[in-house]
């Protein structure tokens, strides 16, 4: 797949999410190798009131995300991939008003199950902020009832 | 918020059994919908059902990111309510289970503190049934409500010497 269908999936994927809307995430860039979604810095997000810094949670949602998303990277037909577990270690805590990165990468695809890790940062990608590791599972492209959500997300390509 | 403050907020939350204004200082959870409720000396948290917090759009589901926020800052309020920590500790790391999808209904999490060093604490966060009585204004039918999730652990830093954990 190009790197433009594949930006395409993500964005209408995103779209669907929404959670994701209210947070203002956006695909920043993807690729057959991984995917980089953006957290807009705002003060809805912010967990500690006299620093400014980004809640943890808000960073679990992007990078949840961010590794939900990055199978549509390792799939050629789009598959709903709920997360199984999810593990997030904070390195240093967020910079306040700067926005956050998420990529993600897909590491090993079986029949059933993707395994997916990234990380989140700001401005340097050798600075991580967090670490993470999800396990996703693959729900097959013949979900019932995911047959509008799929033609949604695929597009005209479907 | 000082320490000074924050130390206020909770005892005055504990004695008005009010934890709104605890919650409301915190935008994140103003976003959620995060409520504390407390049951005796324990305390049980919900994140009633809203919109804005779902996921999958065909279940639909809330998203998986918005029940880990919950239960981390449930994690976070239960250290600052119960452990008499004088500041907002600081999460090293979070893992979770997820058991199956987490319903457009209410859900709600109660916590335990598996131990408190004297830098770093471990709490589980547990999906919970509260069993609540008439008199705090639930009908029974609340009590088949359960969470959607169950999460292995967090873990906190609880002093201020440090920034983060250096291991």
């Amino acid at each position: 797949m190009s790197n433009t269908l594949i930006f395409e999936r993500a964005q209408r994927f995103l779209a669907a999410l929404r959670h994701c809307q209210v947070l203002g995430l956006q695909v920043h860039d993807a690729s057959p190798l991984g995917l980089t979604l953006r957290l807009p810095y705002s003060p809805q997000i912010v967990g500690d009131p006299e620093s400014g810094v980004i809640h943890g949670g808000a960073i679990t949602t992007l990078m949840d995300t961010a590794c939900g998303i990055s199978t549509v990277c390792a799939l050629a037909e789009f598959e709903v991939c709920p997360t199984l577990d999810l593990r997030i270690d904070h390195m240093h805590p967020a910079e306040p008003n700067r926005d956050v990165f998420g990529f993600a990468e897909c590491y090993r695809v079986t029949p059933n199950i993707i395994f997916a890790r990234g990380y989140a940062y700001q401005d340097d990608p050798a600075q991580p902020i967090a670490h993470v590791v999800g396990t996703f599972m693959r729900m097959g492209i013949g979900v019932a009832g995911d047959k509008q959500l799929k033609r949604d997300i695929q597009g005209a390509d479907a | 918020m000082s320490d000074l403050n924050l130390n206020q907020l909770v005892r005055q939350a504990h004695e008005r059994n009010d934890y709104d204004p605890l919650i409301s200082l915190m935008p994140y959870a103003r976003l959620l919908g995060l409520e504390c409720l407390r049951l005796g000396d324990d305390a049980v948290f919900r994140l009633p059902a809203n919109q804005d917090n779902i996921g999958n759009p065909l279940l639909p589901a809330l998203h998986g990111g918005v029940i880990a926020g919950f239960m981390e800052h449930a994690a976070m309020l239960h250290l600052l309510m119960f452990m008499g920590i004088p500041h907002l500790p600081k999460i090293i790391d979070f893992s979770i289970d997820y058991l199956r999808a987490g319903h457009y209904r209410d859900t709600y999490a109660q916590c335990q503190v598996w131990r408190q060093g004297r830098r770093v604490a471990n709490v589980a966060i547990k999906p919970s049934k509260p069993s609540l009585s008439p008199r705090h204004g639930r009908t029974s039918r609340s009590t088949s409500l359960e969470s959607a999730v169950v999460p292995r652990s967090a873990r906190y830093i609880d002093i201020k010497e440090c920034e983060w954990m250096r291991c």
